[in-house]
């Protein structure tokens, strides 16, 4: 596990590009911090009381609020335009730049207090007599778009991958399209990101991204013991902390 | 300067408020929040009936619409009595007052009254506000929206009575005049507003 | 007619001050069951304050856990064992501190200091009146608080615990207790915050007509001091805000407790109908737990640097242009609710937009500072740390209304630190400078200024080694709300953050100890406070400390704006209001208002 101060190295193309609007946005924002807070500190040593000194008399400056108005007005709006197209070819699945069309298509339920995926099977559609389910592990191949669909069996809970910077509430009532994809392979977390009752601590999961062909080994031994790596979902997690109570209310 | 007796002083006119006074000022803000709150509970029965536009029943199926139409006319003419009352006490006419606020209490009353009954009868068939509610035509939330908004209107309506009563007290103990009239006028835009908020509801919840 | 001769119906005179300063009222009109607004605001800080350590003490539960965890508490035997068995927090406990610790504070602790303390302190005062329009209602919008409040605390102990649903109450967690675990809780949050409610509403329709009819002559909406603008917008807001909450509260309370289906989706509800009803108010309600400070920090800021506030005018548009936009933009807490996307870029654009009359206030603040000649007050000390601490709340801010890095952001730490740099860092150190300010006008003694400098030191520091690092920890991909982060390999290694950031918290808890302990000793030990310790120059400043019931003896007349100082050509470096222009007599102040050499005639139509 690598930890840094930082975000961590995003996995998916489309990560890599919010992470460049996190990037721009730290600069701006970065730098009207250091200017607004130095030019406070100058002010309060500058302008400190002396003897024989007297504040000026103004009240104020019509073009000093004019350019303070305009200049971050005109700054605000372009992180909102910049931002906007890689948002809509995140959430908009369905749209140009959306999910590919080979994309894989999964179906992940929430519950509380773990996750249910379904996966297609060799034919590559859902809802099919080759589908399968597996609990608390989603897996995909390298380099290939998945494109979940996401539901919930009982409250709101929010698929959560870190590293591939993607997070969807799932919502009861509501099926909503998430899609993503990998450019490495490699396990990475997936977590529950919205309250969701007393073991929302603990709503674990991974994700495993396979190199190509991998993953259709995989998908033909389902099933299998290794399939159910991660407990089952009525106790804790793999560690386990003091404090843990029944789960029954 | 002042020099008039034992009426209060005008206090508005030196000062920088606007022309109307204290107490009429402040009712109208308070309704202006009332306004939001009967908002929220229509604003969600727009979008849950949008949603799930089968669980409502056609108009008249499942309400009782004559019987209520007649309700909403007695609330509309117990608006136009509430005018009268105000209009005679403007003239010191206290005998008028007497007699219009005793009339718009009247037929506030009964215009709870007859909601009641109609709850009454609606339960007895199975309209309820309840998830499992079995009237014949219309699902939960159907009841659920329906009795909710009615419900917090004949509270208001309720309210109103009883704060009408009190200010009919008021009157008969001789406390109004054409110098002091404020309280009648400000339950007066109490009355009317909640007049109002029924006629929309009716219009949305019994004719739609 | 004469102009004299038509007066206001059924308006009752203002009671002004009676000269020989004889109160003849009994202790319990007095102190306890009073409508005197100078009172009802004293009584609104002993409450508040009580409720801030309530809320204080359920955070530093919340970071035991999260600094040592599953290791005993200190004292934690005291809780019993549906809470912390052998002092352990448990899961469920944990959630219902997480839920608590924000209702306490933005409902009990924050809104009631910044609009029930200083909005009756400050308003009849700073426009000129004797009392509030309705100080009747005034009084029952203070006493109405404490069953509010004491049903909140009660929830703790009824079995199922207190909610642990979030403040932000999410249906259908909020709404099945087989869901979350929490039975009678759950109703009793909703039943106080809908009492509480009614409090805020009798509150805002007294501020709103007080100010808007009682301002003394000369006393234009331009000459008013800013934290009355604040609460005047504020009042609007609450007005509008707080019955769309009541709406909710009763839709969430009708499907828990008569089984309706508002938001379960297996009968047809919406779960998301909740959140934009919850939002649709909690938008407001945050520029409501701002706006107020806002003004408090320019008073301070102007009196202070000894110089005008700069650009009055465009503080008071900033204002107004905030309270506007807020009612826009709640979808920004929505953006991964599910809600369509095109929604969210809309959301995005109008969030973005209210960043500016944030950051116009910013720069009016350093422009005042700026060739001033600035005075280290205690006050002032609090003041410039809300703005140089507001500037990286509402930076942060920026981050998150960018939908795409929301997408990483939202319910994380990152969120975390920014609502505490702009509830903590922002709010609650301008309270800070507001009660360092208006203690000695209010409670005739000083609050002792070398314990506040401490106070304000330590607070400062440890503050920041509380929530800084938490931008770290969201970015790191630290989710909010969490019992135990050890769960997940992830968060393992971000453990010493959270441990430090603990002994911070506890350090910063202690702090606060310094501000109380100081409170107490100056009500009784304290130097004895001028009428006008800080040479300022609005209304309250004219009358003793603490000014009589009836605050002035007769109307007041004012002359000018409330941020005149270093006038030129004037040797004193203030100017205030109250203060008559050279060479001309000093008003005769008759009880009817009509003044000697006044320079506008009454020429109003008479009332009718």
């Amino acid at each position: 596990m690598r930890w840094d101060w930082i975000m961590p190295e995003p996995v998916s193309n489309l990560g890599a590009e919010i992470d460049s609007i996190y990037y721009l946005i730290l600069i701006i924002t970065g730098i009207i911090f250091v200017g607004v807070e130095v030019a406070l500190v100058w002010f309060l040593i500058r302008y400190r009381r002396r003897d024989g000194r007297r504040a000026e008399y103004s009240h104020g400056n019509k073009t000093a609020e004019v350019v303070w108005t305009v200049i971050p007005f005109v700054l605000v709006l372009f992180i909102a335009y910049t931002s906007n197209d890689v948002w809509l070819k995140a959430k908009l699945a369905d749209r140009e730049g959306g999910a590919p069309a080979d994309a894989i298509p999964m179906r992940v339920m929430a519950k509380q207090f773990e996750w249910n995926v379904t996966y297609p099977g060799p034919d590559g559609r859902l809802d099919t007599e080759d589908d399968f389910a597996v609990r608390n592990q989603l897996h995909m191949p390298v380099d290939r778009a998945v494109r979940v669909e996401l539901g919930s069996d009982d409250v709101i809970h929010s698929f959560f991958l870190p590293d591939f910077r993607v997070k969807q509430d799932a919502v009861p009532g509501m099926m909503i399209p998430v899609w993503f994809e990998a450019n490495r392979t490699g396990e990475y977390d997936w977590a529950c990101a919205e309250l969701c009752g007393l073991g929302h601590y603990r709503m674990r999961a991974s994700v495993t991204v396979h190199e190509a062909g991998e993953f259709e080994q995989w998908q033909a031994s389902h099933g299998t013991p290794a399939a159910a790596r991660i407990a089952p979902a009525d106790t804790t997690g793999a560690q386990q902390t003091t404090g843990e109570s029944e789960e029954s209310a | 300067m002042s020099a008039h007796g034992a009426v209060p002083v005008s206090v508005t006119r030196p000062m920088e408020g606007m022309k109307v006074y204290n107490q009429k000022l402040g009712m109208w803000v308070f309704l202006l929040s009332e306004v939001m709150f009967f908002s929220s509970l229509i604003g969600a029965y727009i979008i849950l009936r949008f949603a799930n536009p089968q669980q409502w029943a056609e108009p008249g199926e499942v309400l009782a619409v004559p019987l209520t139409a007649f309700n909403t006319f007695m609330l509309i003419c117990s608006s136009v009595t509430m005018v009268k009352a105000f209009a005679a006490i403007e003239h010191g006419d206290q005998a008028g007052l007497k007699k219009w606020l005793l009339a718009t209490i009247l037929l506030g009353a009964a215009f709870v009254g007859i909601q009641v009954y109609e709850y009454i009868q609606l339960a007895g068939h199975g309209f309820v506000p309840m998830r499992d509610s079995y009237a014949a035509e219309g699902g939960p939330l159907y009841g659920a929206t329906f009795y909710t908004m009615t419900g917090f209107h004949g509270a208001h309506v309720s309210i109103g009575v009883l704060c009408l009563s009190f200010t009919a007290v008021q009157a008969f103990r001789g406390r109004y005049s054409e110098m002091n009239y404020g309280g009648v006028e400000i339950m007066g835009l109490y009355w009317h507003f909640v007049d109002l908020v029924w006629i929309i509801l009716f219009t949305i919840v019994y004719l739609i | 007619m004469s102009t004299t001769q038509l007066v206001a119906p059924n308006v009752s005179a203002q009671h002004w001050a009676d000269p020989s300063h004889r109160d003849e009222r009994p202790f319990i009109r007095k102190y306890v069951f009073s409508t005197d607004h100078k009172v009802i605001g004293c009584q609104f800080m002993f409450l508040s304050l009580f409720f801030l350590l309530v809320g204080g003490l359920l955070a530093m539960m919340m970071r035991w856990q999260l600094g040592y965890p599953g290791q005993p508490m200190p004292w934690g035997g005291v809780l019993p064992e549906t809470m912390a068995p052998g002092g352990i927090l448990l899961p469920e406990f944990y959630n219902s501190l997480v839920t608590m610790h924000g209702t306490f504070m933005i409902f009990f602790a924050i809104m009631p200091l910044l609009v029930g303390m200083f909005g009756n302190w400050l308003i009849p005062l700073h426009v000129g009146a004797s009392d509030m329009a309705f100080p009747r209602l005034n009084m029952m919008s203070f006493w109405i608080t404490i069953p509010a409040g004491l049903i909140m605390v009660s929830s703790f102990f009824v079995a199922g615990g207190a909610s642990g649903s979030g403040w932000t109450g999410y249906a259908p967690l909020s709404a099945v207790p087989e869901y979350s675990g929490v039975y009678m809780g759950q109703k009793l949050w909703c039943i106080s915050l809908v009492v509480l409610g009614f409090g805020s509403l009798m509150g805002a329709v007294n501020y709103i007509t007080t100010i808007v009819n009682m301002r003394a002559p000369g006393m234009s909406w331009f000459r008013l001091p800013l934290p009355i603008w604040a609460l005047f917008i504020t009042s609007i807001l609450v007005l509008l805000a707080m019955p769309v909450l009541a709406g909710a509260l009763i839709m969430l309370l009708f499907d828990q407790l008569i089984g309706t289906s508002f938001f379960l989706p297996e009968s047809g509800g919406q779960p998301l109908m909740w959140q934009h009803l919850f939002w649709y108010f909690g938008h407001p309600e945050v520029y409501i737990l701002i706006l107020p400070a806002m003004g408090i920090a320019s008073e301070v800021i102007s009196n202070g640097s000894r110089k005008p506030i700069f650009g009055y005018p465009a503080m008071v548009g900033a204002i107004v242009a905030i309270a506007f936009l807020g009612w826009v933009v709640w979808g920004h807490h929505m953006f991964m609710s599910g809600m369509n996307p095109l929604l969210g870029s809309s959301f995005m654009v109008s969030t973005m937009v209210i960043a500016v009359p944030s950051a116009i206030k910013v720069f009016n603040w350093l422009g005042t500072m700026w060739r001033g000649n600035i005075h280290f007050h205690v006050p002032m000390l609090n003041a410039v740390a809300f703005v140089a601490m507001f500037v990286i709340g509402g930076l942060s801010g920026v981050f998150m209304a960018s939908t795409p890095v929301d997408i990483f952001i939202h319910d994380t730490y990152f969120i975390v630190a920014h609502l505490h740099y702009v509830l903590f860092g922002g709010s609650l150190f301008a309270i800070f400078a507001g009660i360092y300010y208006w203690f000695p006008k209010f409670y005739g003694r000083m609050l002792n200024p070398t314990l506040g400098k401490i106070h304000f030191a330590l607070t400062f520091v440890f503050y920041n080694l509380v929530f800084f690092p938490m931008h770290n920890l969201g970015l790191a991909g630290h989710m909010r709300r969490i019992y135990d982060p050890n769960q997940y390999g992830f968060l393992e290694p971000l453990q010493p953050v959270n441990t430090f950031i603990s002994v911070s918290a506890f350090l910063l808890g202690a702090a606060q100890l310094i501000f109380l302990f100081n409170i107490v000793w100056s009500l009784w030990r304290g130097q004895r406070a001028p009428a006008n310790p800080w040479n300022a120059n609005s209304l309250e400043w004219s009358l003793p400390s603490p000014p009589p019931h009836g605050n002035f003896t007769a109307m007041p007349r004012v002359y000018r704006g409330p941020y005149e100082y270093s006038v030129t050509g004037r040797e004193a470096d203030f100017w205030p209001q109250w203060d008559p222009p050279d060479g001309r007599p000093a008003p005769d102040h008759s009880p009817d208002g009509v003044l000697i050499g006044d320079e506008k005639p009454a020429s109003r139509e008479p009332h009718r």
